[in-house]
């Protein structure tokens, strides 16, 4: 497999502090890949860095396009889409208003009314909710709808920033089925933080270990659950 | 009752100014999220570009649609240039910059077309619809009506407009589905600066033009804008002519406020519906989960 996203010597910061030390890493193409690591270790810092949302320096490749010191905007319309932490919907807007932002960079409206409906195929309670402001959504609802819009870009990475949070574990299933699927199926390529390392593990197919600003482990998912101090650390047995 | 009417019908013709206005302020609000409140005098300066268009004998409509592509891409200046690099200042800086643009329209138009009060025409015939409202009145009435139209439209329907909104409430997600969030903000600048050279030059035939001629008018606008509610531009317009009419019956019925304390009418009516009614009689109630 070829690389999607080849990152070199990635610097961070927000303002005079300094987050991310220097990380390499690449994602395959078709791959999952998770970040894993403790409160604090940098992972929404990573994810922000390569849409170009912090102050950071160093090599970030999109394929051939080297997108290291674009806007976040234009980053975007490289065909990244990017699920923020705490998820970012338009609150005051309806839930299929959101989804028509979400492809704001395309201009094939064809295209676009099919993919809507796709999204409703994914999560049909969306379709319930179409009309209904995103800030009146419940939690796992307004998650969909985040993913959803990502979709919407039709992108060739999702960057996802703990999906899971704050949704109950039937939910946390259903969702990351879905994710599957779309990786599956589609072919999307995700970069997934997430603080179940458990979960992320069983998605991805590569790990990295973030301590800290640094990358101390990495591999495929297999060896990353063999560590014994993932293990012990992160997984807790 | 003659009285009343009388009284009701001024109160829709001044509505109509504050109504306009109040249209360029809900335009900018919806495009930056907070007000600009120097709104007043570009709309002063604009009208001014038009005057001298005219004095120097280009026919009415060609000076009055020069005046707005001048004011949008002057708009679109002002924010590239003065109010950009300020983005990430605190909010006192930005109420600095608002005096001194304030100060600047205000003497740079006193400086090129001195403080003489100059009348200024009307594109409408001279008269009045049956010895009860003026001519101009009403075509301002119908100028109003189709820039609330193509406000709304722009807002709802059109994909820019959506983004302009998105861009305001949500920077950050906005350019995560790759809205260009810089430009956004330009354009709301040049759009509301456009609107507001067309609510300058249809108040300017009833106000007369002087540098100062927006002092009292802007503030009717920004109340008419809150009474509505900030958030829709139809309520924005209904708002205007509300707060026309109450401050015209206030005026007459209740001695103690005659014509010196009208402008008073405005700030109480803001007050009020920001106690009661902080959206505005007809904003959407913006509902958040907390
Ligand atoms: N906006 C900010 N300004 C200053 N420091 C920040 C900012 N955001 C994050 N940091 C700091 O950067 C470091 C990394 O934060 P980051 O959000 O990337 O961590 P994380 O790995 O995503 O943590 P969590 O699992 O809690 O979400 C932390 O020490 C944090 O305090
Ligand atoms: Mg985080």
């Amino acid at each position: 497999m070829s690389h999607l996203l080849e990152v070199k010597g990635l610097h961070a910061s927000y303002g005079p502090t300094n987050v991310l030390n220097g990380l390499d890493f690449s994602l395959e193409k078709g791959g999952v890949t998770t970040i894993l690591g403790a409160n604090g270790a940098g992972k929404t810092t990573t994810l922000r860095a390569i849409s170009g949302m912090v102050t950071r320096s160093g090599e970030i490749k999109l394929e051939e396009t080297d997108i290291g010191a674009m806007a976040t905007a234009d980053i975007t319309r490289q065909g990244i889409a990017h699920v923020p932490e705490g998820r970012g919907t338009f609150v005051r807007m309806s839930t299929e208003d959101n989804l028509n932002l979400g492809a704001y960079s395309r201009n094939d409206k064809a295209g676009i009314a099919e993919d809507i409906e796709r999204v409703y195929s994914y999560f049909p309670i969306l379709k319930q909710r179409r009309t209904q402001q995103a800030g009146t959504l419940s939690g796992g609802e307004a998650q969909m709808l985040a993913v959803g819009r990502a979709l919407m870009l039709r992108p060739r990475l999702l960057l996802l920033d703990e999906p899971s949070f704050g949704l109950a574990p039937l939910i946390v299933q259903e969702l990351f089925a879905i994710l599957k699927r779309i990786n599956v199926e589609e072919g999307v390529s995700m970069l997934l933080v997430e603080q179940n390392a458990a979960l992320a593990l069983e998605m991805a197919d590569h790990a990295y270990l973030l301590e800290t600003g640094n990358i101390v482990i990495s591999g495929t998912s297999q060896s990353i659950l063999e560590n014994e101090t993932v293990r012990r650390s992160y997984l807790g047995y | 009752m003659d009285l009343f009417l009388q009284q009701i019908l001024t109160g829709i013709a001044n509505g109509a100014i504050y109504a306009c206005l109040a249209l360029a302020v809900v335009m900018i609000y919806q495009a930056i999220d907070h007000f600009n409140f120097a709104q007043g005098e570009m709309a002063m300066f604009s009208t001014y570009i038009c005057w001298s268009l005219i004095a120097a004998g280009v026919p009415y409509w060609a000076a009055f649609f020069i005046t707005i592509i001048v004011s949008f891409l002057g708009g679109l200046a002002i924010e590239r240039i003065i109010i950009k690099p300020l983005h990430h200042a605190p909010v006192l800086s930005h109420i600095v910059v608002f005096i001194g643009l304030i100060a600047i329209f205000n003497s740079t138009a006193g400086a090129i077309w001195d403080h003489t009060i100059k009348t200024f025409p009307s594109p409408f015939p001279s008269g009045s619809f049956g010895g009860l409202i003026g001519l101009h009145e009403v075509g301002m009435f119908f100028v109003t009506l189709i820039l609330l139209l193509a406000i709304f439209s722009f807002f709802k329907f059109t994909r820019v407009g959506m983004a302009m909104q998105a861009a305001a409430a949500n920077p950050v997600s906005a350019e995560l589905v790759g809205i260009r969030v810089a430009w956004m903000l330009a354009l709301g600048w040049g759009l509301a600066a456009a609107i507001g050279a067309v609510a300058g030059m249809m108040i300017a035939p009833i106000v007369f033009l002087d540098p100062n001629m927006m002092l009292g008018i802007l503030l009717y606008g920004f109340a008419a804008a809150i009474v509505g509610g900030i958030s829709s531009p139809g309520g924005a317009v209904a708002g205007g002519f509300l707060v026309g009419i109450i401050e015209n019956l206030a005026g007459t019925y209740i001695p103690a406020i005659g014509s010196e304390l009208k402008l008073t009418v405005a700030l109480v009516l803001i007050v009020t519906v920001l106690l009661f009614k902080p959206n505005g009689l007809f904003g959407k109630t913006i509902v958040t989960r907390v």
